[in-house]
């Protein structure tokens, strides 16, 4: 039973350390595509990595007036990340967070990561802070419906919130996971996550325009150290997010117990899973345009409307 | 006689000593004495309820109180929740009320009326949950609308005249509807009790299954609307951001928690315990209700820039989703589920009891900032993190439990309430089906708004710079004022941690309802198992998580860096010089987006006015920009009835002119009428 939950715990730490490892490799392997497919060469998939460690050696800087939410908030977004990555079956379901690793839980776990950003960026007292701040809690508190919406859905085959229970659920039973009701919550929470990372269509992370900033506008007056955890942070979000689409869109793979081998060839799945899905999110990405702020929550209006079908539909056609 | 019974006893005491104290002893010592025996009063009404929850029944018959029925009381494990909230919430607001009260002049909280009044109105808060009888249930009913009425009035004659009239204002609006209410609960109740023969709680459930269909529809609708107005669900809410506000934040918190809360306690006691359920449309409409009250309620929190006002439409929205919770026990119930009534049932009381601690918390709070400051606008305050550090850090965490996101003690309850609603979805029936999604959509929308709404609140009000010269001149308030605070701050925290504690409670209240064919969720010491569904959540477990990888976290950047000092710097300017704390976001900036996004659903009031230069058109010397969002309820709903009403009454005026033939026409003419209504009775 020890040596059980020893290599369950394992387990778990590999799939924290992975997110972290990976993370800035996954937002670099995006840059390098969207490079190339501009036609540019790109500063290597490793670059996100340097610049953390360039940042990491830069004096930590704090601005005047700023108090504890401000100092605090880097770290708060880095471990709210790190405990969601901890909680979910990224490589195996036989960890000690079996059974706990809640989906709402997962859901609110990020929301306070969000929440602290903002109060940060609401501490800097400029008027960019405040502004980055109230438009990320625009969009965050319209994601919520849909987001909660598509784990409703997504928990019905299990009968279960739990993400584990999920999981093992889709490996039974893959017809589920094509099903109606499957397919319009992956989607419906797909331009969720696109929402939650800020990515385009919803925010440019690329921008420095005031006009058009949401996430960069809160985080501006962020330097040096503080500045490494809050990307860092950002990146891991990013990973942690489409391997949870990966995770519940495609769950093959993912090792039911906790044997070193299988979680080893499990991350290993899951690495190139989240690289294909980063790799296709930045091809799109060369094509999107960043809509116009008030223009989002039409557009989230339209996932909120996927995962409506896809909770009924799976009782229509289910009977379940 | 039982551990109940003495402590109902002690409680009736202490609040009829402090009374006497606050009517007859002279400035702080008055103060002191009533506040001490309120805390008295709380104290023994949490030892009443907690005894309940644990299983100890009580009854009591005084024939001799109020003939020529006497006064029933009864206590169950219902009861005992409701009361030991109440108890849980008046012992430390009593506390912070003596500080509150003491050097504030600019309320008339410390006046001889509201501290003779407030240890009744604590009194009377703990007791309607243990009524057992028609009778004694309105009469302590009415004596908590009374004493809350005079003590919202407390300011009434102190303050600027601008503050008068709004405290009038605020008090008209309550005592109307408050009243209206009772009348309402008078109709329902009398009905209820002469057909069912009997006005003891007892004789109300046994004759309550040989009524009529219709007989016991109207009872519902009647008393559901009572209570629901009292719960300040919309569009029955006006009063609620009116009266809480104005009244000593001391009373606000105690009316925002554990009065609200009865108005739950009224809808469950009767729907589900007396009436032993119902038809599917009762429940539709208490679930619509609640999902109207929890959206629209904020949705207008969002929008004011009154920090007492956002807290009183943020009671509007957390009753709602308790009643989205009630509703839905009782769709579900209705439909066969036992077992996820019971659950949604436990989840609305849990939420009630969650809401109490950080609602309390916040209304306490926004008072020593208003006591500090004499500001409610958040739009002036700022920076009062460094000059409040205690009040910014119970704030803080009070708002974390409102933001209902973890480890926050406001996630746990509307955790078990989505988790109800998701497993509802295995009740048979199409309803079920249509109505639960946009539900969880709903609660979903209103958690992602509440998190913007705290975010707001907290950021405008504490961080950043200061606004303006009240807000720069804060002062830390006294220690009784921080106690309380923090007894409360305490209660949140446990309640964050180890919720498992009120686990074997609230299925024991869900019991006494006559719900639950087994209990619905069960206490460990770490978290909250839901036994049918083998969900567990272990906040502790989460908030430990948390803080390890927290600290991990900034320790490891802490080690990797370079340069271990930190250097100050000025904030970017873009090069324009520093910037002042005009530049900083408001209140109303923040909310700025959302409004235009729910815009045709609020409705702004948007006054733009550019003067120019004499020399030419083109030239402005001046804007002047004014913007309202009024309450839409009140302007569309509200206001034309008033104004019905108004003109119904100058038009009756021409029926008495003053001729004695007419008037004795009108008494001849009624005499009649009334004859051949008695005639044509069968």
């Amino acid at each position: 039973m020890t040596g059980h939950t020893t290599a369950g715990a394992a387990a778990m730490c590999a799939q924290v350390v992975a997110v972290v490892a990976g993370a800035p490799l996954l937002t670099g392997l995006m840059r390098q595509v969207r490079a190339r497919m501009e036609g540019r060469a790109g500063a290597g998939v490793r670059q996100p990595w340097r610049d953390l460690r360039k940042l990491l050696r830069k004096e930590p800087i704090t601005p005047t007036g700023t108090g504890p939410a401000f100092r605090v908030a880097p770290a708060l977004l880095v471990a709210t990340t790190a405990v969601v990555a901890a909680l979910m079956p990224l490589a195996s379901t036989a960890t000690p967070a079996t059974g706990r690793s809640d989906l709402i839980l997962v859901v609110a776990l990020l929301a306070l990561g969000t929440v602290a950003l903002a109060l940060a960026g609401l501490d800097t007292g400029t008027a960019f802070g405040g502004m980055g701040a109230s438009r990320e809690m625009t969009v965050a508190a319209l994601v919520e419906p849909t987001i909660l919406l598509a784990v409703f859905a997504l928990s019905l085959p299990a009968g279960s919130t739990d993400l584990a229970a999920i999981v093992s659920a889709g490996l039974r039973d893959a017809d589920r996971l094509a099903s109606p009701s499957g397919l319009l919550a992956t989607a419906a929470l797909a331009l969720a996550v696109l929402a939650e990372t800020g990515r385009l269509p919803v925010d440019n992370p690329t921008t420095h325009l005031e006009l058009t900033m949401v996430h960069e506008a809160m985080v501006l007056e962020y330097a040096g150290p503080d500045l490494a955890l809050v990307e860092l942070g950002a990146q891991m979000r990013l990973a942690v997010l489409l391997g949870l689409l990966a995770t519940l869109a495609a769950p093959w793979g993912i090792a039911t117990t906790a044997a070193p081998l299988a979680v080893a060839l499990a991350i290993a799945l899951l690495a190139v899973k989240v690289a294909v899905l980063g790799a296709a999110l930045a091809a799109a990405e060369v094509c999107w345009a960043k809509l116009r702020l008030f223009r989002v929550p039409e557009l989230l209006a339209g996932s909120l409307l996927l995962a409506l079908l896809a909770v009924t539909s799976s009782y229509f056609l289910t009977g379940a | 006689m039982s551990v109940i019974g003495h402590a109902t006893e002690a409680a009736v005491a202490s609040a009829a000593a402090g009374a006497l104290c606050g009517a007859a002893l002279p400035g702080r010592p008055r103060v002191v004495a009533s506040g001490v025996c309120t805390a008295a009063t709380g104290a023994a009404g949490l030892a009443a309820g907690t005894a309940a929850l644990r299983g100890a029944r009580w009854s009591a018959f005084l024939p001799g109180v109020l003939p020529p029925t006497g006064v029933h009381l009864a206590v169950d494990a219902l009861s005992g929740l409701f009361m030991a909230v109440a108890g849980g919430v008046i012992l430390p607001v009593a506390v912070y009320g003596i500080g509150y009260a003491a050097g504030h002049t600019g309320h008339g909280a410390a006046s001889r009326t509201a501290q003779a009044v407030l240890p009744l109105f604590a009194l009377t808060l703990l007791l309607v949950p243990a009524a057992a009888s028609v009778c004694s249930f309105l009469l302590l009913w009415e004596l908590m609308a009374l004493t809350s009425l005079l003590l919202v009035l407390a300011g009434h004659r102190s303050g600027p005249p601008a503050a008068r009239a709004a405290v009038r204002a605020a008090g008209l609006w309550y005592g109307v509807m408050t009243q209206l209410g009772f009348l309402l609960l008078l109709a329902g109740t009398a009905l209820f009790a002469a057909r069912a023969g009997g006005e003891t709680f007892t004789a109300l459930r046994d004759g309550a299954h040989h009524l009529p269909s219709a007989v016991r529809g109207t009872v519902f609708v009647l008393t559901a609307a009572a209570f629901a107005a009292k719960a300040g669900a919309v569009p029955l809410h006006p009063w609620l951001p009116r009266a809480h506000p104005e009244a000593p934040s001391h009373v606000s918190a105690l009316m925002s928690t554990a009065m609200v809360n009865l108005g739950i306690y009224g809808l469950v006691r009767t729907g589900f315990d007396l009436l032993d359920g119902g038809p599917r449309w009762w429940w539709l409409g208490v679930l619509a209700t609640g999902a109207l009250s929890a959206a629209y309620g904020i949705l207008q929190a969002a929008m004011a820039s009154d920090l007492k006002r956002l807290l009183a439409y943020s009671t509007s929205e957390n009753l709602g989703l308790a009643l989205i919770g009630v509703g839905a026990a009782g769709l579900f119930a209705d439909a066969g589920g036992g077992a996820p009534a019971a659950l949604a049932l436990a989840a609305a009381l849990l939420h009630l009891v969650n809401h109490a601690a950080f609602k309390s918390l916040l209304f306490c709070a926004a008072g020593s900032v208003l006591r500090a400051t004499g500001l409610r606008d958040l739009d002036r305050m700022g920076g009062l993190r460094s000059r409040m550090p205690v009040t910014a850090g119970f704030f803080a965490l009070a708002a974390l439990g409102a933001a209902a996101l973890p480890p926050g003690n406001g996630f746990l309850g509307e955790w078990l309430l989505l988790q109800s609603l998701i497993h509802g979805l295995a009740v048979p029936g199409l309803v079920t089906a249509l109505v639960l999604p946009p539900a969880v959509a709903v609660i979903a929308l209103s958690a992602g708004l509440a998190a913007a709404v705290f975010v707001k609140a907290l950021g405008v009000a504490f961080f950043a710079r200061p606004r303006g010269r009240r807000a720069a001149e804060a002062r830390e308030s006294p220690p009784a004022v921080l106690a309380g605070m923090g007894l409360l701050a305490a209660l949140c925290a446990a309640l964050a941690l180890v919720p498992g504690v009120l686990g074997d409670g609230l299925s024991a209240a869900v019991a006494a309802t006559g719900l639950a064919d087994g209990p619905p969720l069960t206490g460990g010491p770490l978290g909250v198992r839901l036994d049918r569904l083998a969900t567990t959540l272990s906040p502790l477990w989460a908030a430990c998580a948390l803080t390890a990888c927290l600290i991990t976290a900034a320790a490891l950047a802490r080690l990797l860096a370079r340069r271990r000092r930190r250097g100050n710097a000025r904030l970017w300017d873009c090069g324009g010089g520093a910037p002042t704390a005009r530049m900083a976001y408001t209140a109303t900036s923040f909310a700025e987006p959302l409004q235009r996004v729910f815009d045709r659903v609020l409705a702004p009031e948007q006054d733009v006015r550019v003067t120019a230069a004499p020399e030419s058109a083109y030239l402005v010397e001046r804007v002047r920009f004014r913007r309202r969002v009024p309450d839409r309820f009140e302007h569309r709903l509200y206001r034309p009835l008033l104004e019905a009403v108004t003109a119904l009454g100058h038009a009756s005026r021409r029926l008495a002119t003053g001729s004695v033939h007419l008037y004795l026409g009108y008494g001849f003419c009624g005499l009649v009428a009334l004859l051949l209504v008695l005639a044509a009775r069968p």
